[in-house]
């Protein structure tokens, strides 16, 4: 799933400047699953605002709606009614639903409220780590399973590099060195040997390298 | 392809090799490069002119090493894969052939966190191991990684680092031989000061014939006292400094453990050299380059072959 953060209040407060009739859109897909900005999230933020506004002695309106998803249309369609009485639109989806709602609402100010972080899984109840960074050309056959561009910080090929310690990485000891997990991965079945095979340079075109990427299926189109 | 590299000769003719290494400044002034040519001038046959190491900004390895040329030394290019796509690193490659530099050593670099930009982007396009197959790609078949042909091709000598210390162990001497395998011809470790550790890892290289492949040049850094010999084994990821050595340091008075240091260095080489398959050793006297004569002397490496 897609990972985020919530931005910090004051951020959020400076991003709508003067703006005072927002609309709350949440996401009830991935930024739900990682609880930061489904329908909980969308009324802890309003709420939030209210309360500030409030204080500070300020006329207001905060709406809260969350949408099915907000990187299809037919989801974000459904705010059309009610989408032009607000000043903003304070999205809590991933960076493409923001960009989404705003492409379909060409003149309203379409803000993010979660900086978008990763690919990964739920490791634990409240923790997430990244496991793919969307190359296009998946290795994860010859790597035993676990991915060097996504988990090696300097995205190795043939790691590891001198500064795997304890099997965590230099950059912090909180972070697994991933090719001392492939390494184990490959000794615990007995296919230690496929460590010796260099991995070739890799083809980024097919990665963010090559520009932004589109696939059509010509099958599912109606 | 036989290059015009002074390390290589010396491997060929089946010499002890000893090399040394330069940080480049932190600013534009070519006369500290000149500074720290002139104090391992004579002393060593090759020197390392590093490439934005700890990644902190200094002057570009390249233009250090032409200095370093021009001075009648021979400068061993680093480079690293954490700044430069395949793009600049093959042009660099020509460049540094083009201006009279033989020898490469080809890195993954550091992370930029350790750095003074840590707010960078790193690139790690490709790899160390990939780096060593371009530039002999470029330089024995006579094309870039992407197919086309060089016009003119790279003679330069081609080495790695390797860290006989880092994890996981088992695989050390394994990554070594995909080192070899892509075509590099000379390795230089990790400081050493666990000889045992070190030993145990040349006895793996040994039974793989890699040292027969490519000269291993054995590293050291004397220390300087026992606040440094604490940071390294504390600060440095992968870096394996015995306890008996950081007590060896704090038993001496503080004004005796520079010397101490010096000692400590010239006894590890004194006992690196016995170790079969050491094809030289390589000083790195971290912004101490006044010591590496002194250390090459007392270690009986003096004089340096003429070749």
């Amino acid at each position: 799933m897609i990972v985020g953060n919530r931005k910090e209040f004051r951020e959020i407060l400076e991003m709508l400047g003067s703006r005072r009739r927002v609309l709350v859109l949440g996401c009830n897909e991935c930024v739900t699953v990682c609880g930061v900005g489904g329908e909980r999230e969308v009324g802890v933020l309003a709420s939030e605002l209210r309360l500030y506004w409030k204080k500070e002695g300020q006329d207001f309106e905060v709406r809260e709606h969350t949408v099915e998803r907000q990187c299809d249309y037919e989801y974000i369609d459904q705010i059309r009614g009610f989408v032009g009485d607000y000043d903003a639109v304070l999205s809590m989806a991933c960076g493409a639903g923001v960009q989404y709602v705003a492409e379909t609402y060409k003149t309203k100010p379409v803000l993010p409220a979660v900086n978008t972080t990763f690919l990964g899984v739920t490791l634990e109840q409240g923790v997430w780590s990244e496991r793919c960074q969307g190359c296009g050309s998946c290795i994860l056959d010859m790597t035993a399973g676990i991915c060097p561009i996504a988990r090696c910080a300097k995205s190795l090929m043939n790691g590891p590099c001198g500064g795997s310690s304890g099997g965590k990485c230099e950059v912090g000891n909180d972070v697994d060195c991933a090719w001392q997990l492939i390494v184990d991965r490959l000794s615990e079945s007995g296919q230690l040997d496929r460590y010796e095979e260099i991995l070739p340079v890799k083809d980024w075109r097919s990665g963010r390298d090559g520009g932004p990427r589109k696939r059509v299926r010509e099958d599912l189109k109606l | 392809m036989k290059t015009n590299s002074r390390i290589e000769k010396i491997w060929e003719s089946g010499g002890f090799i000893v090399t040394s290494e330069c940080g480049p400044p932190r600013g534009a002034d070519g006369d500290v490069i000149r500074r720290k040519g002139e104090l391992l001038k004579g002393v060593v046959d090759g020197v390392n002119v590093t490439d934005n190491q700890t990644s902190v900004v200094r002057m570009s390895s390249l233009s250090a090493c032409v200095i370093l040329k021009g001075m009648g030394l021979e400068p061993i290019l680093q480079m690293v894969c954490r700044d430069r796509n395949r793009i600049a690193l093959q042009s660099d490659i020509l460049g540094a052939a083009a201006l009279g530099i033989n020898n490469i050593l080809c890195l993954s670099g550091d992370h930029q966190k350790f750095g003074d930009h840590p707010q960078g982007k790193n690139v790690f396009d490709i790899d160390s191991v990939q780096l060593i197959q371009t530039v002999c790609r470029m330089r024995d078949e006579g094309r870039f990684l992407g197919g086309e042909e060089v016009k003119g091709k790279p003679l330069l000598f081609v080495g790695a680092a390797e860290n006989p210390f880092a994890d996981p162990f088992e695989i050390r001497a394994m990554r070594l031989g995909k080192k070899v395998k892509a075509g590099c011809q000379f390795i230089q470790t990790q400081c050493i000061y666990n000889v045992e550790k070190f030993s145990r890892w040349m006895g793996m290289v040994c039974d793989r014939g890699l040292h027969e492949k490519c000269a291993i040049l054995a590293g050291v850094t004397p220390m300087k006292s026992v606040g440094m010999a604490r940071y390294m084994k504390n600060n440095v990821p992968g870096m394996d400094v015995p306890d008996d050595m950081i007590e060896r340091m704090k038993g001496t008075p503080k004004e005796k453990q520079a010397e101490e240091g010096i000692k400590i260095c010239v006894e590890t080489i004194e006992r690196l050299k016995e170790i079969t398959g050491v094809r030289g050793i390589h000083i790195m006297a971290i912004e101490w380059e006044e010591k590496v004569a002194e250390i090459v002397k007392a270690a009986g490496l003096l004089p340096r072959p003429e070749v």
